[in-house]
């Protein structure tokens, strides 16, 4: 998609157009919602933009295309805060100006994640990259319900451990 | 029934830490008759307080004051305020530990003998060897229940650990087992046996695995002679115009700071936490810390060489169910310098939580080079890498003075840097590793830097001579009769084991010589 194709369309344009695409959509108010309904967030500090960005932002730095929005949303809900208002406003703000720069509207309307990454390259050192990032480490990774998606069964004490339910079933060697 | 002990008693050893080292001296001590008090600075926790839960676990049991790092290792980098993974609590580190339970090789006791004068390391031979340790380890075998050992059979091998050893066998790897591990495989000291249920770095819930906190802390507890004060942060080791020491003061649970009286006083804080402690217990008469005048408290920390290599394949291996460390190569461990370096390293099979694997697969990477590999996190299979690292006089715990404990005390900064030794090794590993799973065909491999280290060694090392050291042959230290140090900061170098075994084997012998010494009243 050219420059020129771009030019003009609004914010919440761009943003129906990715919910189309089938990720999340700023359905205005200070709410956030899945396409399908599946899940929704409010936001009251942040705009739906800045939360939009980060969403998309925590799947561009972790993304797993079997994961579901609903988790990154329960890893990134934490922004939607005070204290965390001036990192996030001054991050997503450069997002959208490295966006720009490279042609887009903004971060959230450039299409493939390849060039979306490339902004994040440049900006990988950065105190809000590095916050997002860090805290999606247990953020993301540490939701148990996230795990079953992984295959990852937790723990097993409760169910007598695996002494006799598959600590030794491999059976393709 | 537990012995509560004066704080005025003068008569009492008073034991630093309750690990593998404190906790063992402690029992022994009891078990001799010896009135003992135990500072253990964290709180107790037993199987059913076990949390299998990777991270709720580490927020339970690890010791998360603060420390700092400098260097060039990754650690410093990657999380650094957090240069171990250790336990604070009763029974430390025995509670987290895999349970590899291996002797020091007969060679490695005399490194710098058999291996020559390495550039750039400080290598030292111990002034011990194999045959001096034999029955001492033959005791802490039978102490810990080891498999492999005594007439105790190994442990069953996971999934985890039969893509390994088929790899490792398809390379021609002749000492591939299920280890030598203080874990029961049959039922063993009112202890159950293994039920392969993973999670061994949180606390083994059923007991299985050896962990001085429900072993030899309540066996000493039981003898009337130990009492064991928990939550109790040691501050200062006190001493008087003879240069003896006479107590310690410490913060209690409730942070007042109190004064425990002692004959003798026995460090076993973990290679931080015991070198941090002699250079915080500075007086006038010893401007540079106590038991330093050789200026060797906090150098030559060493880490072992590590890393790990997790392997990809096109089936499920569901790696973390059961023993996390199942099985080991150990034809790497000989000293063979056609390889390229000196000393050698085992492989022992090791998994990690999805939690975990997030946090250690590679440290801040990000994007689809990391995600696709957790997406393959059940097809997924793990080893560790251990060997022998170089001792350098510049990889030390220092005071960090402008960083303060919650108690106000200066923290212990780490600084390490690798050896080229170290490299050389360790890519030698990472490319031994990589064969072997690429033998069982892995579709894609990772060399996985090294955790925060686990194996904290040598910053109080044992030295024939005073002048290279900080403790003599009993790990009493050179300066100070009746000062002991009874943690991995005695050792001379690192070996390419796990030292849990030998720590506990050298805390045994501690105990029988203090106890002999004691009642001969030469300390």
């Amino acid at each position: 998609m050219t420059k020129i194709e771009r030019t003009g369309l609004t914010r919440r344009a761009l943003l129906a157009r990715t919910a189309a695409a089938g990720t999340l959509c700023v359905t205005g108010a200070g709410f956030i919602a899945a396409p399908d309904a599946a899940w929704a967030m409010e936001v009251s500090v942040i705009s739906e933009h800045q939360m939009a960005t980060l969403l998309q932002l925590a799947r561009d730095i972790y993304p797993h295309d079997r994961v579901a929005d609903q988790y990154y949303a329960v890893a990134m809900k934490g922004y939607d805060s005070e204290d965390r208002r001036a990192l996030v406003e001054e991050g997503v703000a450069a997002l959208d100006a490295a966006a720009q720069k490279a042609g887009h509207p903004d971060y959230l309307s450039m299409g493939w994640e390849e060039d979306r990454v490339n902004i994040l390259l440049q900006q990988e050192d950065s105190a809000f990259f590095q916050t997002v990032r860090g805290g999606l480490v247990t953020g993301l990774y540490n939701q148990k319900d996230v795990w079953p998606i992984f295959g990852y069964e937790g723990e097993s004490f409760s169910k007598g451990g695996y002494i006799e339910r598959g600590f030794d079933d491999i059976d393709w060697l | 029934m537990t012995a509560p002990f004066d704080l005025n008693d003068d008569s009492v050893v008073v034991v630093i830490g309750t690990g593998a080292g404190g906790g063992v001296l402690s029992n022994e001590l009891a078990q001799k008759g010896v009135s003992v008090v135990a500072l253990e600075a964290g709180g107790r926790y037993l199987p059913e307080d076990y949390i299998n839960d990777e991270w709720e676990s580490f927020g339970q049991l690890a010791w998360v004051d603060p420390r700092t790092t400098s260097g060039d290792w990754r650690v410093a980098k990657d999380f650094s305020g957090l240069p171990a993974w250790i336990v604070k609590a009763v029974g430390g580190t025995t509670t987290h530990w895999a349970g590899a339970s291996l002797r020091i090789q007969d060679h490695e006791w005399k490194a710098l003998t058999n291996y020559g004068a390495v550039e750039g390391a400080s290598l030292l031979d111990w002034p011990i060897d194999g045959a001096e340790m034999a029955p001492w380890y033959e005791k802490a075998e039978t102490k810990l229940g080891v498999t492999r050992t005594g007439d105790r059979a190994g442990l069953p091998g996971n999934n985890n650990f039969k893509v390994f050893e088929k790899g490792a066998k398809a390379l021609g790897y002749q000492e591939v087992h299920t280890g030598r591990m203080a874990i029961n495989s049959a039922e063993y000291d009112g202890r159950l046996a293994c039920q392969q249920t993973g999670f061994c770095f949180q606390g083994c819930k059923w007991g299985a695995k050896w962990s001085a906190a429900y072993t030899d802390i309540p066996a000493g507890e039981a003898t009337g002679n130990l009492e064991v004060r928990e939550n109790a942060h040691v501050a200062r080791i006190l001493h008087d115009d003879s240069g003896k020491v006479t107590g310690v003061e410490y913060f209690d649970k409730d942070g007042n700071l109190q004064m425990q009286k002692a004959r003798i006083v026995c460090v076993a804080g973990n290679s931080f936490e015991s070198p941090r402690l002699l250079l915080n217990s500075a007086s006038n008469m010893f401007p540079n810390g106590l038991a330093n005048s050789s200026d060797q408290v906090g150098r030559n920390y060493m880490r072992h060489m590590t890393g790990s290599v997790y392997a990809v394949f096109d089936k499920p291996v569901r790696m973390w169910r059961g023993t996390t460390m199942a099985g080991i190569v150990q034809d790497e461990a000989r000293h063979d310098p056609s390889r390229g370096f000196v000393g050698g390293y085992e492989l022992e099979t090791l998994s990690l939580g999805l939690p975990f694997m997030a946090a250690f697969l590679n440290p801040g990477g990000w994007g689809r080079s990391f995600t696709t590999a957790l997406d393959s996190y059940e097809n997924m299979a793990g080893m560790w890498i251990v060997g022998e690292d170089m001792p350098q006089a510049t990889n030390r715990v220092t005071l960090n003075a402008d960083v303060k404990d919650q108690h106000g005390l200066p923290v212990a900064n780490v600084h390490f840097s690798d050896h080229p030794n170290d490299i050389a090794m360790r890519n030698h590993a990472y490319k031994q590793g990589t064969a072997i799973y690429e033998a069982v065909g892995a579709t894609r491999t990772f060399p996985t830097p090294p955790y925060p280290s686990t194996h904290n060694l040598g910053t109080n090392r044992m030295s024939e001579n005073p002048e290279d050291g900080v403790v003599n042959k009993w790990g009493q230290t050179h300066d100070i009769a009746n000062l002991f140090v009874s943690d991995g900061s005695q050792f001379t170098t690192g070996a390419a084991e796990n030292p849990t075994l030998t720590i506990v084997a050298l805390a045994i012998r501690q105990a029988d010589h203090i106890a002999s010494e004691m009642a001969a009243g030469a300390i």
